[in-house]
């Protein structure tokens, strides 16, 4: 496929990535828009690769949502989110709309605290991890003396 | 635009409605049902559209007959089906003309006799009238606005492989699956 | 022989009733919140999603609480619930290797690079029962993470040609729960079953490998877990973008190595991958993953269950396995009144024989 032409894909992988309440509490009221997708629910095989690297398989589904809207203006917002929350992926269709338009400057630190949020999780569970690095010793054994 | 538009409102209770349209139609060959619970884009009508929303996901590989740029598009973003050749295809969608020759398509394997594509045929017109068909699900008999018979009659010869035939003008459809026994009247 | 049964609806009713209220237990403890299951029955959690073949862990806790805590039931009521979604279409193949890791040990090597992290593992604890388990615990401590990537241990080997290569490949992933299993089946077809199969019978195979039943004399070269970003092209967008993230174990074993007086020695590979965090079933996978591929590998075919696919992959489902175990269960009393018949018959045949014989 196509080279990722971000932001766009930046920020659509922010939308299904933050917590569906953290979402809604950045951004509560949704500008009036059109559903050309309702909030439909299904699933996507997720595939992994034999031995990490060689061929692809199925390795089970995952639940995901996903919705399309269109902005009183025109613009087309798309979104994919992990779970079942209709509003979730509605709100991230929304947003995908918004940032196409001249809304984009003030959504834009609105999504920034989103990532912020994203990264400090993560960041702490690398560090937790990282607490329980060890260094492993052999020890000698008698008949190498 | 229309690409993102006439799909399901509603896509879980109008899948539901409409599959049971077709299934009914399915199992009482050449009745004419009304089947439009989707708008695509045009000049395909409203039963065909339909269809493909029902039949079509991104495991089902579809071979659209004639170049159909807008279709495609619509396709894509309401079914997720992928575009295929003939010759892979499970589902097709064509005129009667644009769909031949018809032993491109896959008629499954004598253990696995469900691999095999169905058409959706567009017609300029589908009534209760001309060749006379018989066989399972069929009471007595029943008469279709066919384009051809020899087609379908060699195609019943096949069993248990085979095609499967969904016939469909502006709003309605009706079926012929591969056990229909088509005569000349 | 299936022949429908009709009655018992009032028995039915008041049996459901009666399961709904042994289901609640003592309405004077709290019921137990699905939140609560999802955080706190985490593995259960994640037993449920990886045989389920459904990850979603608020379905998963609920299907756990509806079943009492059955297992296989409640993967029963995902795989149910499972059929009732559209298939919206497959992710881009999984990076394992960008996985933010919880844990990652190596029992090939010891300072392999980017280390070894233990993780929030049962290894090392003494298996004693804490009767006084508190419920509010001490923050886990922390440390600074080393950002160097972590590269598969394999690839180590790889690059010395230690290890038998992996081609790139992108050919399409066959898919059983849309096309029947067919034998022979391919190792990614193969993969597909282990994945969702039952981890006490993965479990039990690969167990019987290590004691010499298709022994493969695998090491754990690396055993993995932590969460990756899942990746799906979006046919509207004509780009991918990251739909979510899921937890994954992974092992990757070295096994043992073919060679010959024209090819040089070579270790050769078992995988394993399963969602959520699942280190057993992890391990069992890649071992008898390892085990199948005698054919491809050259060796020999000893007869063990673990090398025959047919067995592994016909048996390793769950539900299929519990769903045609029960339904003996249910009444088969027309098929059972004609063995009646039949034994009765042939007694009687041979009383007769018997007294013709005597006079």
């Amino acid at each position: 496929m196509s080279a990722p032409p971000d932001p766009r894909r930046d920020w659509l992988s922010l939308m299904a990535r933050s917590a569906p309440e953290r979402l809604a509490e950045v951004l509560p009221d949704l500008p009036a828009h059109a559903l050309l997708r309702a909030p439909e629910t299904g699933t996507v095989m997720v595939q992994g690769r034999v031995s990490a690297t060689g061929a692809p398989f199925n390795l089970g589904e995952m639940t995901v949502t996903r919705c399309a809207i269109r902005l009183d203006c025109g613009t087309v917002g798309h979104g994919h989110v992990q779970g079942r929350s209709h509003a979730h992926a509605r709100r991230a269709a929304v947003v995908d709309a918004l940032m196409q338009t001249d809304e984009a400057p003030r959504l834009t630190p609105l999504l920034e605290g989103l990532r912020t949020t994203a990264q400090a999780a993560r960041d702490l569970r690398a560090a937790k991890a990282a607490a329980t690095r060890v260094e492993f010793f052999t020890l000698q054994r008698g008949e190498d003396a | 635009m229309s690409a993102l538009t006439g799909g399901f409102t509603d896509p879980a209770i109008q899948s539901a409605q409409g599959f049971r349209i077709l299934m009914q139609a399915m199992a009482h060959p050449g009745t004419i049902h009304d089947l439009a619970l989707a708008a695509p884009p045009a000049p395909l009508g409203r039963a065909a559209g339909t269809v493909l929303l029902l039949l079509a996901d991104p495991t089902t590989p579809v071979h659209l007959a004639a170049p159909a740029p807008d279709l495609a598009e619509w396709l894509r973003f309401h079914a997720g089906c992928p575009l295929s050749d003939a010759e892979t295809a499970t589902l097709a969608l064509g005129r009667w003309s644009d769909l031949q020759p018809l032993d491109r398509f896959p008629v499954g394997l004598p253990d696995y006799p469900d691999r095999s594509a169905t058409l959706i045929v567009e017609l300029d017109r589908l009534e209760n009238d001309g060749p006379r068909l018989t066989g399972p699900g069929i009471k007595d008999h029943a008469r279709l606005s066919l384009p051809e018979t020899a087609a379908f009659r060699a195609n019943h010869a096949r069993a248990p492989m085979g095609l499967d035939f969904i016939l469909t003008c502006g709003d309605q459809l009706a079926c012929l699956p591969r056990s229909t026994i088509v005569e000349d009247c | 022989m299936y022949v429908a049964v009709k009655g018992g609806e009032r028995a039915i009713d008041n049996a459901h009733a009666w399961l709904a209220e042994e289901r609640r237990g003592d309405p004077d403890l709290p019921l137990m919140s699905v939140a609560q299951i999802r955080a706190q029955m985490t593995l259960a959690v994640n037993r449920v999603m990886a045989e389920g073949s459904l990850y979603d862990p608020d379905l998963a806790a609920l299907a756990i609480r509806q079943a009492r805590g059955d297992l296989i039931e409640a993967v029963f009521l995902i795989r149910a619930y499972r059929t009732t979604l559209p298939r919206l279409g497959a992710s881009v193949p999984l990076d394992t290797g960008a996985m933010a890791v919880d844990r990652r040990v190596s029992a090939t090597f010891k300072d392999l690079p980017g280390g070894q992290v233990l993780g929030p593992t049962f290894d090392y604890t003494h298996r004693l029962l804490d009767f006084a388990e508190a419920a509010a615990v001490d923050p886990a401590p922390l440390a600074q993470p080393d950002p160097a990537p972590l590269p598969h241990v394999t690839q180590i080997l790889d690059r010395d040609g230690l290890i038998e290569p992996i081609a790139p490949d992108d050919s399409p992933a066959p898919d059983l729960t849309r096309e029947p299993l067919e034998l022979p089946a391919c190792r990614a077809l193969r993969l597909q079953a282990l994945a969702r199969g039952d981890e006490g019978f993965l479990l039990s195979l690969a167990y019987s490998t290590q004691r010499g039943y298709g022994r493969t004399h695998a090491f754990v070269g690396e055993l993995r877990i932590g969460r990756v970003a899942v990746e799906m092209e979006i046919p509207e967008l004509g780009f991918s973008i990251e739909i979510g993230e899921i937890e994954l174990t992974e092992c990757e074993t070295v096994n043992q190595f073919k060679g010959s007086r024209l090819e040089p020695a070579q270790f050769t590979r078992g995988y394993g991958l399963v969602p959520g965090q699942s280190e057993r079933k992890a391990i069992a996978m890649s071992l008898v993953d390892r085990a199948l591929r005698w054919q491809e590998l050259g060796e020999d075919f000893t007869g063990a269950p673990a090398q025959d696919a047919e067995f592994v992959l016909s048996h390793c489902d769950n539900i299929q396995a519990t769903g045609f175990l029960e339904h003996i269960k249910l009444p088969h009393y027309v098929d059972f009144q004609a063995e009646l018949e039949l034994v009765r018959r042939l007694r009687a045949d041979a009383h007769t024989a018997l007294q013709e014989a005597a006079e």
